[in-house]
């Protein structure tokens, strides 16, 4: 057998190969499914606001705040890492995921007061997200007033 | 119900499908790359907007409804959209002012919420 | 007490481990060795607010029963050695600033615990002191708190990951008593083979239990049969299977004698913890509990415990540093040599 501790690079291809891999094919069907889910219960939501006469813009924050609202309980609550363990990306990426980056330092930090525990480490998940989103869109907006 | 009879079934079911595919990339994301998940929230996001810049974004929401705007890159696309409309009427103050202004509701609503909740609620151990 | 060979250490006087205590969270009295512990504790709190008091309590009150159990008052006991996985030892320094011991805080990441009896063997081999407490904590959320994400948060732990142990682990070593005896200690080197992953620990601190492991059995001229057991601290089941590899490519074969304390606390399908516990507490309680149970009861009677420690924080690990690996061993046997 080859010495696997020759060098770094054959050290970390050998410990790759002696990892076993996430079971990606059933993580990924987990993900489709909940995912899936969480997008139409905001479907659901949205017909019901339009029902309603709200227009599509007002529809969709509606949604947003609603599901985040959810997201946010489920997370008080302690239900949420029990989803996010089987669901993985499927209640990451919709915006709950956004609400539990948000609410679990809020919670964790809790022990370090009201104003520097949950107000300062409440974006330190998420904050990253704002930063390059709304960056992302200001750029967008500059280009689109100086060049279109 | 009333309300159930105006339901489109055929949005619901793309909604549900597109929804569930952009979930499963970041999925696979996860999995092969070992990114954390915040690195994948910025991923989503800021491909949110570049798409939603080039205004291609809002053919898959035209498609798909909720399937594309309750994913992050639909977060991300609104952020665009809302800057590019500002630009239209206020020139490049609207840049500026446009993307935080459509994404007000969410923002304030995760702060509000996270800070309800965290008054609320007591750290648990997961069981898993 | 001399040095042989390259990095080891013989004892003269034979320092002997009088007695040993340890107190778990749930999570480990769910486990297979639950029995073995002092004391099981029913929640992760144990009535404090934060996660950092209740592991100050964890390592406090598993002092307060080693010394109760030895029968030994606290006024002769010179030294407390201890340290656990905080930053700047909080836990450790918090937890026991009333016992009224002169105190040394130690750290050695998950090696903590051995580290300490090292230190502690030295002493009273020296004759520099008569009874030594050693002590290493460690808890899963205070822990994840430090190192990963918010306990609430909804992500995945993939299948390298370790689960961190909630307990606390301590010994009294003295001068004189009936054993068992230490006779030997190899401190380790810092190795570092690259692995940045800190989802696959056991990876990182393999080649450094190899390093140490290879360098006892060489500095003492023994084989790995001449012990009854070798029980690695946190390597898991990943870098238990690494180091049995390591270990043939230098034609040892451990594979009889080896054992791991992250593979023995839980139990891998029941508990989904995927590649085992991890944590100073992990060699801490299995050592503390059950390991010197079954040498009291004779049932090993020559154990070489090798604790890994991966030297990293959340800031290296963020800034993309690699994770240097170490390793301390200490040969315990029930007959001195």
């Amino acid at each position: 057998m080859d010495n696997p501790m020759d060098t770094p690079k054959t050290y970390s291809d050998y410990v790759d190969k002696k990892s076993p891999n996430s079971p990606i094919f059933t993580n990924c069907l987990k993900a489709f499914l909940i995912g899936g889910f969480i997008c139409s219960i905001g479907q659901l939501i949205f017909f019901f606001c339009k029902s309603k006469g709200l227009d599509t813009s007002a529809s969709n924050t509606v949604v947003s705040i609603i599901l985040i609202g959810i997201a946010a309980l489920l997370t008080g609550l302690n239900i949420f890492n029990k989803i996010g363990k089987v669901a993985g990306a499927g209640s990451l990426v919709p915006i709950t995921g956004f609400a539990n980056s948000i609410v679990s330092p809020a919670i964790e930090y809790k022990s370090e007061g009201y104003i520097m525990g949950v107000g300062g480490k409440m974006f330190t998940v998420a904050g990253p997200v704002l930063v390059f989103g709304i960056s992302a869109s200001v750029i967008v907006g500059m280009i689109y007033c100086f060049f279109v | 119900m009333e309300f159930f009879q105006t339901i489109d079934w055929s949005l619901m079911l793309r909604c549900f499908i597109v929804g569930g595919l952009i979930c499963v990339i970041g999925q696979i994301l996860i999995d092969k790359t070992k990114l954390t998940s915040a690195r994948i929230l910025v991923l989503f996001v800021t491909l949110g907007v570049i798409l939603g810049g080039l205004g291609l974004y809002q053919y898959v929401i035209d498609f798909a409804g909720c399937g594309a705007t309750v994913p992050l890159t639909g977060f991300g696309a609104n952020l665009a959209k809302g800057a590019i409309t500002e630009v239209q009427n206020s020139g490049l103050l609207g840049a500026f002012v446009g993307g935080v202004k459509v994404a007000a509701g969410g923002i304030a609503a995760a702060i509000f919420f996270g800070y309800l909740a965290s008054i609320m609620a007591k750290p648990k151990i997961k069981k898993q | 007490m001399k040095k042989i060979g390259k990095q080891t250490i013989q004892m003269e006087n034979f320092p002997t481990i009088s007695q040993s205590a340890s107190i778990v969270g749930p999570k480990e009295s769910e486990g297979p060795l639950a029995k073995y512990f002092d004391r099981c504790l029913e929640d992760e709190f144990w009535g404090e607010k934060t996660w950092e008091k209740a592991e100050s309590k964890i390592i406090k009150e598993t002092v307060n029963t080693v010394i109760a159990k030895s029968n030994i008052s606290s006024t002769d006991i010179d030294f407390c050695f201890a340290g656990d996985l905080l930053n700047q030892c909080i836990s450790s320094s918090f937890g026991l600033r009333e016992i009224n011991i002169p105190f040394f805080g130690v750290f050695g990441a998950c090696s903590t615990f051995v580290e300490s009896m090292c230190l502690a063997s030295v002493f009273i081999d020296s004759h520099a002191a008569k009874h030594i407490v050693c002590a290493a904590s460690s808890h899963f959320c205070s822990a994840e708190k430090q190192f990963r994400f918010p306990l609430e948060l909804g992500n995945q732990r993939p299948p390298t990951s370790q689960w961190t142990v909630t307990g606390a682990g301590s010994v009294i070593l003295s001068s004189e008593g009936n054993g068992p005896f230490v006779t030997y200690i190899t401190p380790g080197k810092i190795v570092d083979m690259g692995i940045k992953d800190a989802n696959n620990m056991g990876a990182a601190m393999a080649p450094a239990a190899f390093d140490t492991l290879v360098t006892h059995l060489q500095d003492t001229n023994r084989k790995p049969s001449y012990y009854d057991a070798i029980i690695t601290g946190d390597l898991g089941y990943i870098g238990s299977d690494i180091l049995e590899d390591l270990c043939k490519t230098k034609g040892y074969n451990i594979n009889h004698q080896h054992n791991d304390c992250g593979k023995l606390i839980f139990d891998k399908e029941k508990q989904d913890t995927h590649s085992g516990g991890s944590g100073c507490a992990c060699i801490g309680t299995v050592f503390s509990g059950y390991l010197y149970q079954l040498m009291h009861e004779k049932k090993i009677n020559k154990l070489l415990l090798i604790a890994t420690g991966a030297l990293m924080n959340s800031t290296s690990s963020q800034q993309g540093e690699s994770i240097p690996g170490i390793a301390h061993a200490i040969s315990i046997e029930n007959c001195k040599i």
